[in-house]
């Protein structure tokens, strides 16, 4: 192991391997997580090979490849838990992703819950036993956020009993499924019904797209690759168009509405349900931002304690770049927001699994409070960490910026995050619109609950108006429950802010959507402020939970970087709004320098427990052992272009060149 | 928008007509579109001269870049090395010369897509470093191509500190030769481009010794390969260092030498000089060194910064009228959603910052060129002015400008995570610019420790450069904006930025001064204010863009509405840095709470105002198609059209892919245990 590394390890204030657990939940699922990495690890059928060197196509093909041995093997390891079957996949696939995934997740998912007993009966046993392989068909060409305006028709004929499907211009033909292009003989298409010369809306069909032996397409489907994006290069995003293509009556996923024989349609009961889906989801990108945020900050930071650079002191040898505090800025505040989104996705999954039940039971009461929070925080999280993973990058100075950094890799698989399952503006958006929901109702009179419930104090506030100027002096600094209040504090002047900018705006003009349009930048803040405000909450309130006292003491540490520097990048919110004066944001600003070298001797101890294997990490400048130059030159010589020593556009271009001038 | 009947479409054609949604956006433009592109290039004389090059280059299909997106690393790498090649041949074929005004067009034209780039870094460090007789040895034939150069400096493990260096290059008194050596692997040259495959020789940078004895850092001219079959030389091993983020067309490499021996005159030896006895001399004033790395930074902020953001906001501009989705009012088709404010709010900032370091791009060459004819006088005084701007613009501007990229990105939702968007190539590109020629912070440092000099001096009464005198006016006064059209004043804004700016340069030098007399070292209380310096250089070029754009828009021609919606562009750019650095202006109270609110109602004004000029002041950058090279960004706003006939051309579309028969196969028939 590399010396730095080494020394950076034993000098640690705590044992990593406990706050592991912690972030694993517990000593057991750490042991099982593990165990499971490990048997992938040790797998002889799984070659980690680095896919950076291969083409698209070669890429392609090594993915279905794992993905197909992926599925033999959960069978043959017995695994079936949903978290241990990510655990599994995650070890396999490293930085990359599979061709499979919307056959296990959104195909699957939409049979299992959006069926008849008798479509169950069918196509389950096809899709459990990947007898067939779907995908989900549903954004378009010209259409994403707004799904009542996809063009997509599916019309019923009675005379066959079938549905005649077409996509009538470009702009409706399906853009974006993952599997879709080369992978899927099967996909759910979202298509507008029309029967009985009447359009009932979307509804949800599948329809077969490719010939089961020959994998051709079938006649009056056209399918095919999106071609190249920014990362995702092993994934066959497709295209779909449909010309008069017919599918029986019985492909349409009945379980709610439906379509008689004659063509009569009967609606469905109404179908909150899909919230559900949809939180679920979004919590999940939660949980993946604060990974792929990991990741990135235990790269650049074993990194940054291996490299060494300039002088800090004149005449000593180069120092380690950890040292400088510039460096420190640009990563420790990320490394806390890395702690703080674990806590915070943890929060959601388990608020989700809480109440599940209780929407199983139709009590969707808690519903609508956790769909508006998830999706601001699907937004908030992604934002944060697809620019952290980026700083993490720039940190890592020209290296990071080579493929066998890792990070490249990190981001651009990440960065869709902050379009698909919702695009994060109109996330935040929605999260204000239950902002200023609950802060209308608290205007009115009545009482708000859950984590908007500061927006009561509100009412008392304008009673007195002393009260936020009384405040300044009360928030400390160095006690992170006082800093929460602080954020609340901020968060309800921001809501506020917004609320009344658009009734000032609902005064000036007449329309509700002219107003909503015109103050959407405020209502962006206001969401922002409030997520801030519910993460530096849920990391405040952990710190309860941690009985270990050296691995309380770090957490805390961390805790309080996360809100103060928030606070120092945000200062102006804070001064505006009188929750801060001028002397206490100095204070903070210097109170974060602080900060930075405190947490610096645990710096790598607290990368360390994350714990991802050198396999998942997928990085050289990572590694644990921190032997960094010397498998850069490894890595390099597999470069396709050193294949030969010459390369051959020497003798097409050079030599000619060299001869003519 | 009806399905045309198209089998193998082709760039532009079978696309007839001008999308009616971006055709009515430049109906109602306030101002003469031709009449800015004009300003922007410097005179009508020069859009015309830009528009034949690129004309020449984009009608010959070596050129093409319409596969671009679809090739591997080594088609790309031969691509660039064809197009290096050709180039050549065209300039002879056109009568262009190097230094003639078109080659800056060319290298436009061709969006840098090509090899041998840093084959004149090597000719300029032979001319710059090399005394006469070497420049008159080397020089022709690196012309001719008769030698492919590389300029090999930064190491595995050393980049910013160049006295770090490891690779030695020992002179033997007995053969008058040097010989250099690779002690480590960190000590391994490595991203030099043009070295992985192409170059025949490269300038090393190495540590030079003489009879047991250090001299530093010296360069040397190094054979690596033969010029005869381009095999490496015996004791060199070199390579390509593997796929990076972007740059796929450049061979980056790494180079190891094993007792590889040059001859004593392969020292570049106009400042120093290693006599044939051993006796090493120096000579005349290093100090040109450093004008040649101002030169380079200066000259990348154009091209390889602005111009990306300008074809980012192209593209994303463009598209955001075109796109339509989800509706403002009930009842109404779906809004265009460069109509929603939060998407007005994510883009036109990024314009006005386009045309904001357009204008400073301009300044800092004045700048330069005025320095360089002082130097050229052997005055040096203007040295540490150019470098400290140099350094601290070029941070700024590429920092500035890759987050406003990567804006322009997530703004075109999904279709901009395809790289036929044109997006996510130009941002890998760019980003790049925020380490190479000097890391941002490192260099954001440089100028704050000229900052801090100069003020420490402008407070002692001593004299300043004229760029720098403001820090000397430090007056404690408060902004005097009463309403929100107060702050559409350029004399309102400007002062805040210079108030901000003195305040952070003085109180971080009063800390780093308290630190000192307190008794911490030097050197750690520079490291302690770090954060703080860097915050402060920043807004010293922030205060200076703003402060250039307004003395900009002050001259510009009153006609054809170009002053007007210049104006307004430079009031979003100095409110848009206001309203996202508040803290910044609140937190002495020089802008009040309700002053902010002012600052942000203004913001919001100009966003709607400068909406309705938003497709026109894009068309004003006058970038063809074919150098967009985007599905989004098109002139005609053909983009869903574009999108699909790009994509069907995907190698992945027409390949067939062994995937189905070898793993598919066996796992839909249930055959998995043959995988």
């Amino acid at each position: 192991m590399n010396a730095d590394l080494r020394r950076e390890r034993a000098a640690a204030s705590f044992q990593p391997e406990l706050l592991t657990h912690i972030l694993d939940g517990g000593a057991e699922r750490t042991r099982r997580r593990k165990e499971i990495g490990e048997g992938v690890i040790n797998d002889p059928d799984f070659q980690h090979e680095d896919l950076n060197f291969l083409s698209r196509s070669q890429r392609y093909e090594q993915a279905i490849r794992k993905s197909s041995l992926m599925v033999m093997k959960l069978r043959e390891y017995g695994i079936a838990d949903p978290e241990e079957i990510y655990w599994f996949k995650r070890t396999c696939l490293g930085n990359f992703i599979e061709p499979f995934g919307l056959h296990f997740s959104m195909f699957h998912k939409t049979i299992e819950t959006q069926t008849t007993d008798a479509q169950k009966k069918k196509w389950l046993p096809l899709v459990r036993g990947v007898k067939i392989i779907g995908t989900y068909a549903q954004t378009e060409m010209g259409h994403g956020t707004h799904l009542r305006g996809l063009e997509t028709t599916a019309t019923y004929d009675p005379a066959t009993q079938e549905f005649i499907l077409n996509s009538p211009t470009v702009t409706s033909i399906k853009w974006w499924p993952g599997g879709l292009g080369k992978t899927s003989n099967h996909a759910i298409v979202l298509a507008q019904l029309y029967t009985q010369g009447q359009c009932k809306g979307l509804h949800a069909f599948i329809v077969p797209i490719r010939q089961l032996g020959t994998h051709e397409p079938l006649p009056g489907i056209t399918v095919g690759d999106i071609g190249p994006k920014f990362g995702y290069d092993e994934m066959d995003n497709g295209y779909l168009k449909m010309d008069n293509f017919r599918i029986p009556r019985e492909n349409m996923l009945m379980k709610y509405a439906q379509v008689e024989p004659d063509g009569t349609y009967v609606k469905p009961v109404s179908d909150k349900l899909t919230y559900g889906t949809m939180v679920f989801i979004r919590s999940l990108i939660v949980g993946d931002s604060a990974r792929s945020l990991s990741r990135a900050c235990t790269i650049a930071i074993r990194y940054s304690a291996v490299r060494h650079q300039s002088e800090l002191k004149p005449g000593a040898p180069e120092p380690q770049i950890l040292d400088y505090q510039t460096q420190q800025y640009k990563l420790f505040p990320l490394l806390a927001t890395a702690y703080a989104f674990h806590f915070v996705g943890a929060y959601i999954k388990d608020t989700y699994h809480r109440i599940s039940g209780d929407i199983h039971d139709g009590d969707l009461s808690e519903l609508p409070e956790l769909h508006a929070l998830t999706a601001g925080l699907k937004a908030f999280t992604s934002w944060t960490a697809n620019a952290g993973i980026e700083e993490c990058r720039m940190a890592c100075g020209g290296h990071g910026y080579s493929r066998c950094s890792g990070i490249p890799d990190i981001y651009v698989t990440f960065t869709p995050s902050c379009t698909y399952e919702g695009e994060n503006t109109v996330m935040m958006l929605q999260t204000a619109r239950f902002l200023v929901k609950s802060y209308n109702q608290v205007s009115s009179g009545q009482r708000v609950t859950g984590m908007v419930s500061y927006l009561n104090d509100l009412s008392r506030q304008r009673i007195q108006p002393q009260h936020v100027a009384g405040r300044t002096e009360t928030v400390r600094i160095n006690d992170p429950v006082s800093l929460v209040e602080a954020y609340k504090a901020r968060a309800a002047r921001l809501v506020e802010a917004a609320a009344k900018n658009l009734q000032a705006e609902l005064n000036h003009r007449k329309s509700k959507e002219d107003a909503w349009n015109k103050t959407s930048v405020d209502l962006v803040r206001a969401s922002e402020a409030h997520c801030h405000y519910v993460i530096v909450k849920l990391f405040t309130a952990k710190l309860s939970e941690i009985s270990n006292a050296a691995v309380c003491a770090v957490l805390t540490e961390l805790c309080l970087l996360y809100a103060l520097y928030g606070i120092s990048k945000n200062a102006g919110d804070f001064l505006q709004a009188g929750i801060l004066t001028d002397t206490q944001i100095t204070q903070v600003n210097q109170r974060v320098k602080e900060l930075l070298a405190v947490i610096r001797p645990n710096a790598v101890a607290l990368v360390d427990s994350f714990d991802f294997h050198d396999v998942h990490l997928g990085s050289v400048l990572g590694r644990y052992d921190g032997n960094v130059y010397e498998n850069m030159f490894e890595w390099a010589k597999k470069s396709p272009l050193n294949k030969t020593e010459v390369h051959e556009s020497f003798h097409k271009h050079l030599k000619p060149m060299q001869s003519k001038l | 928008m009806v399905l045309p009947d198209t089998t193998e479409d082709t760039q532009g054609s079978g696309l007839a007509s001008v999308n009616p949604d971006l055709a009515s956006e430049r109906l109602t433009a306030s101002f003469c579109v031709p009449r800015l592109t004009a300003v922007l290039d410097g005179g009508a004389e020069r859009t015309r001269l830009r528009r034949a090059v690129v004309d020449v280059i984009e009608s010959d299909p070596v050129f093409s870049r319409e596969n671009q997106y679809f090739q591997s690393q080594n088609e790309r790498y031969e691509a660039a090395v064809r197009k290096a090649v050709h180039v050549r041949k065209k300039m002879q074929e056109m009568g262009w010369s190097e230094d003639g005004p078109e080659s800056v067009y060319i290298y436009r034209a061709l969006s840098g897509d090509v090899a041998f780039l840093l084959h004149r870094v090597f000719m300029r460090s032979i001319s710059v470093l090399g005394s006469d007789k070497q420049v008159a040895k080397w020089i022709p034939p690196a012309t001719e191509y008769q030698l492919i150069g590389s300029y090999a400096q930064t190491e595995l493990g050393h980049g910013t500190y160049l006295q770090g260096l490891e690779t030695t290059a020992v002179f033997d008194i007995s053969t008058q030769e040097f010989i250099l050596n690779t002690p480590t692997i960190s000590a391994m040259k490595w991203w030099p481009g043009d070295m992985g495959r192409s170059a025949t020789h490269t300038v090393v940078f190495a540590q030079l010794y003489i009879h047991g004895k250090c001299y530093g850092v010296h360069p040397f001219i190094v054979q690596i390969r033969s010029r005869q079959d381009h095999s490496l030389c015996p004791g060199v091993i070199a390579g390509d260092i593997g796929p990076k983020m972007n740059f796929e067309h450049i061979d980056n490499g790494y180079l190891m030498l094993k007792n590889v021996r040059i001859p004593r005159e392969n020292m570049l030896n106009k400042f120093c000089e290693v006599q044939p006895d051993g006796t090493y001399i120096r000579r005349g004033s290093q100090k040109i060194n450093y004008f040649t790395m101002t030169s380079v930074r200066i000259s990348l902020i154009s091209d390889e910064v602005i111009l990306p953001l300008m074809k980012a906001c192209t593209i994303a501009i463009r598209y955001s009228v075109v796109r339509r989705q989800s509706k403002l009012k009930p009842g109404e088709e779906e809004a265009k959603i460069l109509d929603y404010q939060t998407q007005q709010e994510k883009l036109l900032p990024q314009l006005a910052a386009a045309y904001a370091f357009h204008f400073i791009n301009n300044y800092l060459h004045e700048l330069f060129n005025r320095g360089y004819r002082e130097i050229q006088g052997r005055n040096f005084d203007s040295l540490p002015e150019l470098h400290a701007f140099s350094s601290g613009f070029k941070a700024m501007v590429t920092q500035y400008c890759t987050s406003g990229l990567e804006i322009c990105l997530r703004a075109c939702g999904g279709h901009g995570y395809s790289l036929l968007s044109g997006l996510p190539s130009l941002y890998t590109k760019i980003l790049a610019s925020c380490i190479y020629e000097g890391e941002n912070t490192i260099l954001l440092l440089q100028t704050a420790r000229f900052l801090i000099k100069c003020f420490t001096a402008a407070s002692a009464g001593q004299p300043v450069p004229p760029s720098v005198t403001y820090l000397a006016a430090m007056k404690p006064g408060k902004c005097p904006a009463k309403d929100k059209l107060d702050f559409l004043s350029p004399d309102i804004y400007t002062e805040a930025y210079q108030h901000a700016a003195i305040r952070l340069i003085s109180s971080t030098a009063a800390k780093l001064q308290d630190l000192i007399q307190s008794g911490v070292e030097r050197h750690e209380a520079w490291n302690q204010c770090t954060v703080q310096l860097v915050q402060a250089a920043k807004a010293h070029c922030h205060y200076i863009t703003v402060k250039n754009f307004v003395e900009t828009v002050e001259k510009l021609e009153n006609t054809a509405g170009i002053q007007n919606i210049m104006k307004h562009l430079c009031d979003l750019f100095a409110l848009h840095g206001i309203f996202s650095n508040a803290g910044i202006f609140l937190h002495d109270g020089y802008i009040t709470g309700a002053q902010m609110d002012m600052v942000t109602a203004s913001y919001l004004d100009l966003l709607g105002i400068i909406r309705k000029d938003a497709v026109p002041l894009v068309d004003a950058f006058d970038f063809t198609d074919k150098n967009l090279n985007s599905a989004l960004g098109s002139y005609d706003g053909q983009v869903y059209q574009r999108l699909y006939d790009w994509a069907r051309k995907a190698p992945t579309n027409k390949q067939i892919s062994p995937a189905y028969e070898k793993y598919l196969k066996p796992l839909l028939h249930n055959k998995l245990s043959k995988l």
